[in-house]
């Protein structure tokens, strides 16, 4: 695709440079020339940006919409060392129906599991697997300290056992080292090992620093690949923030721009309570817009956030507020 | 129709209590004006009448004059700056108590949305009393000598785009350093000013400290021209600016004159790109384009010209104009009738100049005073859009080569109040800064204001600073 | 009808944000100016004072982190809060002082008075002692003052309240954190102070209060590496203890504040010495150019 330039101004140094996609990822100085040529980010600008979108007051009609979809969107995760198959399996009854006083509550988006879990989980959905999508983490989640083919392996397992998407983690070290080729190279690797399943590119953003980091790193993803951007792992403080999120939310607005081509965005870890979660949205729908306001584009990667959603769910219907005790564990 | 509407979310209008009609405040009371007259204060986002507000004339401003004397000789200067200080404490408490009342109020009057009233103009002006409460006690360490003196009575008349925290800049310095004030609100922005007055009322301020006047021009010109004033300072246009210089000529008056400006906002090739975007959308924006120190100007490196016009349109279809009082109104009315009109003329002006007009889709309110973000590009310095203050939300672009180039277009106004640089290059940043001609350079952001930061400007825009150390300078006089 | 039995209180340290007993278990008499017994106070150990700088110390990137402008809201609440405690402080400086109830007023009053003095000066002691320098060359230059961060403070013996405040409050303002060695014979107003300091807004850890004995504590501060400088106001008039405390601060060259031949009247009005003591200048070099 030698006219398929990226016409982005931001990515100036590009245009000047007549490059295209090939181009920019043929060998490691290229790529690090566009990362770098990539616009920085004022980190008090962007702070002050998510905080504005924050004060957003979505009420009554707008507030129903934003918690269904919130919860069409969840992406609900059990990472522990100490899961279970029964603990996998409660999650799955969960995630297919949320409310089971309450059959209106639409299904979440996945589940998300360890790779040695996801049997269990495409099990326990049954029929309605598919519906509601198995996701696994992989390539040595959450730290990714292992070798390329134990990477591969890990994630050719999952798949095989029957995930639709994978969630991996980039080689953080090798990103901070300015190895961008390696980075790069690495998801190549985990995509291809992957087949069709969608693959999540896990930045960890709290170990990235900077936001100038965040945005390379989304485009490094994306150029590597990725079907969807990822904060977190959600095993390092902090994980998902509004800032963070806007800064990727542009990336794949500017890539699409660029490419023709959409990637999802899915913040993950520390999304609580549904103010949490509508706060995302409203990011979503003013910076990358209308076209990422559904499950195929935007995901939250929670757990205890369902439980919220549902509180304020029923609030809404009943006009008053429950407890903790009325909705189910898991 | 977008997928995610947001829901009306209005501010309940419950928490305020709009009297009738209003007296002028003068030595601690409200009192009605001599002759009676009256005019009314309107609702500019619904053009409903608010309240009847009092016309001060000559001799109302000649009561309100006499009866700042008398405090200032009688307590105000007898007082210790520790008491001044815990006055003004008060008030900035009482002003955070009263918080949202205020914020909901100056929305009502003014036409901004209620997100800044209460976010930005009530937050600040709390913070602008507390400085000053600060610094009541001591004056010895602001740079005017040893034992600094107040100038007296100070004459002060504020614009209508900030009302109370216009208020506060004039106020809470005047009163820090031991002078007495009447103050002259906007005649279409009265009511913040006026519950000021209540808020004195509460704190036990000692009659005739703060006097405020109501009324039009006429009330402005007889109190800055009030042969028992020692102090004048105005916030408004610079035309009226000048008139205040001249009617000073000759006086043992002071004046400090805050007025009109032209802002380039400057973005270089290598500026944080979304940040510029945003800020130069706040440059312009903010409180509907009704700022001295808007980024009116938009000065685009070439190179980055296409970007960022494209991100710049993007970005203003998304901003939400309407109803003040909606939580989520990112652009409310225009504050009068009148304005609009200078805006609509002075648009139709760049029009028929050549500069070809933009403003994304958006559906306005039926009643009320409003116009679309707008946006000029094909704009040259020779267009009357690009040398005139239209003081509304209307941006003109142009370009740069050089930052020399940028530098001689963004001097090339007889304005010089502020101005805007987006690189992320420090030392450009910093010789940008030494280069332009403004009271107040902003680097990778835009329209900060801070109690601390002194804020006036260059040549037509006025002389003196407001805020700050500064500020309070220009209310103390070194000898006795 | 039987008089009513009062509830006696426990007179703690306040290390922290909470009020722990001293580790060591001890407790020591504290009685009024005639010698009349007053109260229990917990008397701090060496571990205690150093477990006061470990929690000061993590207190300090919160509060020199603040902005100014909150640092000043939060001292002028301080005010706020001992208005409220007025009649509870007025007796303790009455008693522990020997001062008539009308003059304990006037020293509350003072007191608190001094609290918003200080407050005010939050975000305008930069506007006074920083600057912007012309250095001859095409470099941006300019000094800001930062805090030198853990403070040690030996507060005045006979000023119980005013005198304490006098020394806590130009430490903190400049973000700076203390431990605080209280009066040792006088210790109740700063007990006092404590509590409104639990209650007001200050964070946890940047004011810690020690009651006890000098000698039990104030070497161990004084040596103490992790601490940056040091108030030695409560050694006024002990020369030689003085010199001795002020050698061990040379171990990590701690900002000393010297103790006076006598203790001064804290009823006059400060200058700037003691909040420039606890700061540090940071002068800061930038090219200007295209």
């Amino acid at each position: 695709m030698p006219d398929q330039r990226l016409r982005l101004g931001c990515v100036t140094t590009l245009d000047d440079a007549r490059s295209s996609l090939p181009d920019i990822t043929s060998s490691e100085a290229s790529l690090r020339r566009f990362l770098h040529g990539l616009p920085g980010v004022d980190q008090a600008g962007a702070e002050a940006r998510a905080a504005g979108l924050a004060t957003r007051s979505i009420k009554t009609t707008a507030k129903q919409y934003a918690i269904d979809l919130a919860i069409s969107m969840i992406d609900l995760t059990t990472l522990e060392g100490q899961d279970t198959p029964g603990k996998v399996r409660a999650l799955c009854a969960k995630a297919l129906r949320p409310d089971p006083s309450d059959r209106a509550v639409p299904q979440v988006a996945a589940v998300c599991v360890y790779p040695d879990l996801v049997a269990t989980a495409v099990e326990a959905l049954g029929g309605a697997h598919r519906s509601v999508k198995v996701a696994s983490v992989a390539t040595g989640f959450p730290s990714g300290r292992t070798s390329l083919a134990v990477k591969e392996a890990d994630t050719r397992d999952a798949v095989a056992a029957g995930a639709d998407e994978v969630d991996m983690v980039i080689d953080r070290g090798a990103f901070l080292a300015g190895r961008y080729g390696a980075v790069f190279d690495e998801i190549v690797a985990v995509k291809n090992a992957a087949g069709d399943a969608h693959l999540k590119v896990i930045l960890e953003t709290g170990e990235l620093a900077t936001y100038d980091n965040v945005r390379r790193a989304s485009w490094l993803a994306m150029l590597a690949g990725g079907d969807f951007i990822k904060t977190s792992t959600g095993k390092v403080a902090p994980a998902a923030t509004l800032p963070v999120t806007l800064v990727m939310l542009e990336a794949v607005r500017d890539f699409r721009e660029a490419t023709g081509r959409q990637v999802g965005v899915k913040p993950a870890g520390g999304i609580r309570t549904s103010k949490d979660a509508i706060r995302y949205l409203v990011l979503v729908n003013e910076t990358a817009g209308d076209d990422w306001l559904d499950p195929d584009w935007f995901r939250l990667g929670a757990s205890s956030l369902l439980n919220d959603l549902l509180m304020q769910r029923q609030k809404i219907a009943t006009g008053r507020y429950a407890g903790p005790d009325y909705f189910t564990l898991d | 129709m977008t997928k995610f509407e947001y829901a009306p979310a209005p501010e309940s209008r419950a928490i305020v209590d709009i009297k009738s009609s209003y007296g002028l405040f003068v030595n601690g009371e409200f009192v009605d004006p001599v002759d009676g007259s009256m005019f009314k204060s309107v609702n500019p986002a619904t053009e409903e009448v608010l309240a009847e507000i009092s016309s001060a004339g000559a001799d109302d401003v000649d009561k309100a004059v006499q009866a700042a004397r008398r405090a200032y000789e009688r307590t105000w200067s007898k007082l210790s700056g520790r008491d001044r200080g815990k006055y003004l404490f008060r008030i900035a408490r009482i002003i955070q108590e009263r918080a949202r009342e205020l914020a909901v109020l100056e929305s009502i009057d003014n036409g901004k949305p209620i997100r800044e009233s209460r976010d930005v103009d009530i937050p600040l002006v709390a913070a602008h009393f507390f400085y000053y409460a600060g610094w009541a006690d001591k004056l010895a360490w602001a740079g005017a000598g040893p034992d600094p003196r107040p100038h007296g009575v100070a004459a002060q008349v504020i614009p209508w785009n900030f009302p109370l925290l216009m208020l506060s800049w004039k106020i809470a310095p005047a009163l820090a350093a031991g002078n007495t004030v009447v103050l002259k609100p906007a005649e279409t922005t009265p009511l913040t000013a006026l519950l000021f007055a209540e808020i004195c009322q509460q704190a036990d301020l000692p009659p005739g400290v703060v006097n405020i006047v109501t009324g039009a021009g006429d009330t402005g010109r007889a109190l800055v021209e009030h042969p028992g004033v020692d102090k004048v300072a105005f916030t408004g246009s610079t035309e009226v600016g000048k008139q205040i210089a001249r009617s000073v000529a000759g006086t043992a008056k002071k004046a400090t004159l805050e007025l009109g400006g032209k802002a380039a906002n400057i973005v270089f090739d290598d500026a944080p790109i979304d940040q510029a975007v945003e800020g130069v959308v706040n440059g312009i924006f903010f409180n509907q384009g009704h700022v001295c120190c808007a980024g009116s100007r938009l000065l685009v490196q070439e190179s980055v010209y296409d970007d960022v016009l494209a991100r710049l349109k993007r970005r203003l279809g998304t901003l939400r104009v309407g109803d003040p009082l909606d939580k989520n109104t990112d652009i409310g009315a225009i504050n009068s009738a009148e304005q609009l009109t200078r805006i609509r003329e002075l648009s139709e002006v760049g029009e028929a100049e050549g500069a070809e007009r933009w403003s994304p889709e958006c559906e306005l309110p039926e009643r009320g005073f409003w116009f679309p973000p707008t946006v000029f590009t094909g704009v040259s310095q020779a267009h009357r859009i690009a040398r005139e203050e239209i003081f509304g939300p209307v941006l003109s672009v142009l370009t740069f080569r050089t930052p020399a180039e940028a530098v001689e277009k963004a001097n090339n106004t007889p304005f010089g109040l502020s101005a805007g640089v987006w690189t992320d290059k420090g030392s450009r940043i910093l010789w940008m800064a030494q280069q332009l001609r403004a009271g107040v350079v902003w680097a990778n952001t835009f329209n900060r204001f801070d109690p601390t930061s002194p804020f006036g400007g260059y040549k037509e825009s006025g002389y003196g600073r407001e805020g700050g150390r500064h500020g309070l300078l220009a209310y103390l006089k070194s000898e006795g | 009808m039987a008089e009513r039995l009062a509830v006696k209180k426990t007179y703690k340290l306040y290390v922290g944000g909470r009020f722990p007993r001293s580790e060591s278990g001890r407790s020591y008499e504290v009685t009024d100016a005639k010698g009349r017994f007053l109260a229990n106070a917990a008397r701090a150990s060496r571990k205690d004072a150093r477990d006061a700088v470990v929690a000061a110390r993590k207190a300090v990137p919160g509060w020199s982190g603040a902005t100014a402008y909150n640092r000043g809201q939060v001292l002028y609440r301080v005010a706020e809060v001992m208005e409220g405690r007025h009649s509870q402080f007025a007796d303790e400086v009455a008693a522990g002082e020997g001062l008539s109830r009308s003059k304990a007023t006037a020293i509350v009053d003072e007191a608190i008075d001094r609290w918003v003095w200080y407050a005010g000066w939050a975000d305008k002691i930069a506007q006074v002692v920083g600057s912007s320098n012309p250095v001859a060359g095409p470099y941006f230059d300019f000094s800001v003052p930062e805090p030198t961060g853990v403070v040690a403070v030996l507060a005045p013996q006979q000023s119980s309240l005013l005198g304490l405040v006098s020394v806590l409050a130009p430490v903190v303002v400049g973000g700076n954190v203390a431990v605080v060695l209280a009066s040792a014979e006088r210790p109740l107003p700063a007990i006092t102070l404590s509590e409104v300091l639990a209650t007001s807004d200050v964070p946890g850890g940047v004011v810690n209060i020690l009651t006890g004995r000098l000698a039990d504590t104030a070497p161990t501060l004084a040596a103490h590496m992790d601490v940056n400088a040091i108030d030695l106001a409560g050694a006024a008039g002990d020369a030689e203890h003085a010199r001795e405390l002020e050698l061990a601060a040379a171990d990590n060259l701690k900002r000393v504040v010297r103790a006076p031949v006598a203790e001064p009247d804290w009823t006059a009005e400060p200058g700037l010495d003691r909040i420039a003591a606890y700061l540090e200048t940071k002068t800061v070099w930038h090219p200007v150019g295209i």
